[in-house]
């Protein structure tokens, strides 16, 4: 892959990148709320986002810079295992559809603003909300860290190296985030999901009549992956455990991450919900179809130093430089808005759930929305600064933690809109349990989120992080129905 | 089901998860479509049933709130 400077390629670039800089400090004037030093404003957009807006803000946000890139990579890599992203973002919408518009429900009629905020309610225990919160806060750290990378594949396909570039553009993001709150995403994700629209319907479209049409493209990925003797077309009958728990674990955590569930609050009812269960699903369709640009990179013979440079490689090879620079424009913008969200969610949590619960629990509504601002900017700074300094594989092995940690939230979040009979303490418990087992089973696992299980002749492997769930769900029960029981505050 | 939660519409979206939860289902190379492996198509086939399926169940619950 060459990356040398462009000068068409970076000029597209330039131009996409100034215009949502623009919308992004215009946004604090759109739908413009009476005042916005009051977090329900600045970190929930008012709580008055429509389907359309939501659509986008959402597709925005769940679809991100990084999986445009290590989606096809992995594919690249393994092949079909890497396909489990695509069951995962099919069955995450059910869910998606059964439980948030009841979560949503909650939150409205209490002036939720956070997971944490829900439990507390629900159960009147700090150290459940503060379990919940930080669980959030730090799976969410890595998940930002990991947006640059992203952004690091197309700034370096551009011929921008080192981190000046990457520092002036997520300060930028870091300024209209700081003035906008979630306004600035929620404007810019139209621009964001509409230029990676064009992008992956033009790539899947012409692309493989370049490379002799998509039965080609599979034969070419199936010789590569026989060549190198690892990797293949199908899953092996030893992966289909791990293929299935991944997407489901998978699915059962999406939703249950501050910046996800932040898009989710957002909205202005449970019906808008509803209906971007039924409609957000396209973009899943372009994320199989973004897959295949995997064995596309197989199919065109491309030499990479990293698997992450496959999408970028692929453009720069078969794309004129002004669509190229547009591509990875919307790669890059791709990872602001995600970006911007994920670190509304955290200083949401933070404010809500740590400032307002141990420093200042008097504090005004908007010293809320001040202590929000101020703490999205530390997120981002503190963000850049682990890209910078840290290997881009520590922000890996975290990310992938945070996905078995978040879903550890999921039975004190999600149990109690159905049922009073759970406790604080068994779900404290059983949280426990499951965040401190499933890490340690990774870290005996050589940082890898599949155990190895055996039953008589069969051997298999299952994610950790629903595994690390069912124990969690035990134990809450065992420890619920033996514990001394106490009333049930709902605060 | 509590109506509160959902109707009986919204049972079918466990077929989704059936379909694609159970992998010996669909992890076959035949038949191929458009150069598509059946691993492949049938997979992608399911975002569309699913979107459909969900559509049922909306219409079935729809100005719930």
């Amino acid at each position: 892959m060459t990356t040398d400077l462009n000068v068409t390629a970076l000029s597209v670039f330039i131009f996409f990148f100034v215009l949502v800089t623009v919308m992004g400090f215009v946004a604090s004037r759109w739908r413009r709320p009476e005042t916005m030093a009051h977090i329900d404003e600045w970190g929930l957009g008012g709580r008055s986002f429509g389907t359309w807006i939501t659509w986008f803000l959402v597709g925005g946000d769940f679809y991100t810079a990084y999986t445009v890139i290590a989606v096809p990579a992995l594919v690249y890599t393994v092949g079909a295992y890497g396909f489990f992203a695509l069951p995962y973002t099919i069955v995450v919408y059910p869910f998606v559809f059964m439980v948030m518009p009841v979560l949503w429900k909650r939150a409205r009629d209490f002036g939720y603003v956070t997971a944490g905020d829900v439990v507390h309610g629900q159960y009147g225990s700090r150290g459940l909300e503060l379990a919940v919160a930080a669980t959030g806060v730090i799976a969410t750290m890595p998940y930002i860290a990991l947006q640059l990378v992203g952004m690091t594949a197309a700034l370096k396909a551009l011929g921008l190296h080192g981190e000046v570039p990457l520092a002036i553009a997520f300060i930028v993001l870091a300024l209209y985030t700081y003035s906008a709150g979630l306004r600035a995403p929620a404007l810019i994700a139209f621009v964001k999901d509409i230029m990676i629209y064009i992008v992956v319907i033009a790539a899947v479209a012409l692309i493989p009549s370049k490379l002799g049409g998509y039965a080609n493209v599979f034969a070419s990925a199936d010789a590569a992956f026989q060549a190198k003797g690892s990797g293949s077309l199908l899953l092996g009958s030893n992966q289909y455990v791990a293929y299935a728990t991944l997407a489901l674990g998978s699915a059962l955590a999406a939703f249950m991450y501050p910046h996800t569930l932040t898009g989710i609050f957002a909205s202005n009812s449970g019906n808008t919900i509803r209906k971007n269960a039924v409609l957000l699903p396209a973009y899943t369709l372009l994320l199989g179809l973004l897959a295949l640009l995997g064995y596309m990179g197989h199919a065109a013979g491309l030499k990479l130093d990293s698997a992450n440079d496959v999408v970028p490689a692929l453009f720069q090879t078969l794309f004129p430089s002004w669509f190229a620079g547009f591509a990875f424009a919307a790669i890059a913008i791709g990872a602001l808005v995600p970006a911007a969200v994920m670190s509304i969610g955290a200083a949401n949590l933070f404010t809500r759930n740590f400032w307002k619960a141990y420093v200042n629990p008097q504090v005004t509504d908007a010293g809320e929305a001040k202590v929000a601002k101020m703490t999205s900017l530390v997120v981002k700074v503190g963000a850049l600064l682990v890209i910078i300094f840290l290997p881009t594989q520590f922000a890996l092995d975290l990310q992938l933690l945070g996905g078995i940690w978040i879903l550890q939230t999921l039975p004190a979040l999600v149990f109690g809109l159905y049922t009073n009979w759970f406790r604080a303490q068994g779900l404290l418990a059983g949280w426990f349990v499951g965040f401190f087992g499933g890490t340690l089973l990774v870290w005996i696992n050589g940082l890898k989120p599949l155990q190895p299980v055996t039953i008589g002749e069969t051997s298999f492997t299952i994610y950790i992080g629903l595994l690390a769930l069912a124990v969690n769900i035990i134990v809450a029960v065992v420890v619920n129905a033996v514990a001394p029981g106490k009333a049930v505050a709902r605060a | 089901m509590d109506k509160r939660f959902g109707t009986a519409a919204c049972w079918l979206l466990i077929i989704p998860y059936i379909g694609l939860l159970w992998v010996p289902f669909y992890n076959f190379h035949d038949p191929v479509i458009f150069g598509f492996p059946f691993f492949y198509w049938y997979q992608l086939l399911w975002v569309p049933i699913t979107a459909f399926l969900t559509w049922i169940a909306y219409r079935s619950m729809r100005n719930d709130d």
